[in-house]
């Protein structure tokens, strides 16, 4: 069972480094975040800045940032994982394999999520570079650099069951951002609402989460909240691949 | 007991596409070693056969059994003896051919120690021994197709359903693949389906005729050809006639 699952996600990764899109992505995220990691901390080491620590507001502000960039990358990285399979028919040698759906969906699923802990990984260099002259909350960190890793197994596992929908990438990622924005944007709809379903919307609302995970505060609630939207989706699509064979 | 068995056997297979049934209620077996031609005009339900014994469709109702196996049941013990070539050629475009065969290889479940060996065996039997490092997005359409037969052969399967592996091929080249399948007709079983009927008569041992969803021919060549009945009469006549019926 591992085993497939393994070589799954291996020539997933293998195939995305052989593009150029795996080290563009490196490098303009790594380039965007580099600015927000720089912005901050030039305006923290000003004489006279109301500062509330170093983690806070330098390392934490970049690990927000971070966030809505993987956010905007994640469709793309997402979108060809099974509509391209379809678009080029490799789907009928992966159908006609002794592989199970599971591994073939949980394959995909690693794949990627390698990918982002990878993007995170070096992400993480740019904070770990101030450890040579400062003192960081690393229990802050820690809790950042987990939950920015658990948001981002969300949006794979979103963008993965979109893309089991449809022989186009475009349209897989273009309902991947549908998703993705309604799930960032119901908070505003908290604010105009009565304070029971605020709370709901609050709850619902992707980002809310993170921002816990930022501030250092390690939450039940909010690791439950991710786990369950990525097994919900990651069953989703196992179950779409799953009757494509019945009713195509 | 075993060799009695037939290796492959569909039972009443029914699939529908929506309301428009595909196929329906088709049976038949294949035996250790033989070639069967699948023939039929377009449209017929061959390409949904061949999707259904090798396990990407699913039939409404209706068994497939491979090597004893139910491909329902026990989809992976079934699926390890298949080798399937779809219509359109699976193919990564983005790999060279040992990458890719690697990966197929894998896939099939062809353990770590034989990996190698059978690659390199196939890569022979499909006259791509030179190839290996060529990205398969810059070969021609032969080329190309021998890769996808390659995959379909590369663990030695006791099926290989080849749907339609000649066509948009020149005529040597054609040629060269039929010759490769008589060699793998030694071991191997084939599915094949084809428009070319002299493709049939020259490397086939048996026929089934398949027109709007259901089998109206299944013969040995051999009788066939000894009704002084040409294969191309053979065909026309039985697709024509089921025409008139259903008008």
């Amino acid at each position: 069972m591992s085993n497939n699952i393994i070589l799954i996600s291996g020539n997933e990764l293998r195939r995305l480094f052989k593009s150029p899109l795996a080290w563009i992505i490196f490098s303009v995220v790594q380039f965007l975040v580099a600015i927000f990691f720089y912005m901050p901390l030039m305006t923290y080491l000003q004489p006279g800045s109301v500062a509330s620590g170093l983690t806070n507001n330098v390392v934490s502000t970049m690990y927000g940032f971070a966030a809505y960039i993987i956010l905007i990358i994640s469709p793309l990285l997402t979108m060809r994982l099974f509509a391209e399979e379809r678009q080029l028919g490799t789907i009928k040698l992966l159908f006609s394999s002794p592989i199970s759906i599971t591994e073939l969906v949980l394959g995909k699923f690693f794949g990627i999520v390698i990918f982002y802990i990878l993007i995170i990984a070096m992400i993480t260099l740019m904070p770990a570079s101030l450890l040579f002259g400062a003192t960081l909350d690393l229990g802050q960190i820690l809790s950042s650099i987990i939950g920015l890793c658990l948001l981002a197994t969300t949006l794979v596992a979103i963008g993965l069951f979109f893309s089991s929908l449809t022989t186009s990438p475009v349209i897989a990622a273009v309902n991947t951002y549908g998703i993705l924005f309604l799930l960032l944007l119901i908070k505003i709809a908290a604010s105009n609402s009565s304070e029971r379903t605020a709370e709901i919307f609050t709850y619902l609302s992707l980002d809310k989460h993170y921002d816990n995970f930022l501030n250092g505060i390690f939450n039940t609630i909010d690791l439950f909240y991710y786990i369950t939207l990525s097994v919900f989706f990651i069953c989703l699509c196992i179950w779409r691949l799953d009757i494509e064979r019945v009713y195509k | 007991m075993i060799e009695n068995k037939p290796l492959v056997s569909v039972n009443q297979l029914t699939r529908f596409y929506g309301k428009v049934c595909a196929i329906k209620d088709i049976s038949f077996d294949i035996n250790r070693g033989e070639i069967l031609g699948l023939l039929g005009p377009n449209g017929a339900g061959k390409s949904t056969t061949m999707q259904i014994i090798s396990g990407v469709l699913s039939a409404n109702s209706g068994s497939v059994s491979i090597a004893g196996y139910d491909i329902q049941d026990s989809p992976k013990l079934a699926k390890k003896n298949i080798g399937f070539l779809p219509e359109q050629l699976p193919l990564y475009y983005d790999l060279t051919i040992d990458e890719y065969l690697l990966y197929a290889a894998k896939l099939r479940g062809i353990k770590k120690i034989n990996l190698k060996e059978k690659i390199d065996i196939c890569k022979e039997r499909c006259g791509l021994e030179n190839l290996g490092l060529r990205l398969i997005n810059n070969l021609s359409k032969g080329y190309k197709q021998r890769v996808g037969l390659a995959q379909a052969i590369v663990h030695t399967p006791s099926i290989i359903i080849l749907d339609e592996p000649t066509s948009g091929l020149d005529p040597k080249q054609i040629l060269e693949i039929r010759e490769l399948m008589h060699e793998l007709s030694k071991n191997h079983s084939i599915i094949l389906s084809t428009h070319i009927l002299s493709e049939v008569e020259t490397i086939c041992d048996r026929v089934l005729i398949i027109n709007k969803g259901n089998i109206v021919l299944d013969q040995h060549l051999k009788d066939l050809l000894s009704n002084k009945n040409s294969l191309e009469k053979t065909f026309l006549h039985l697709t024509e006639n089921n025409k008139k019926i259903n008008e």
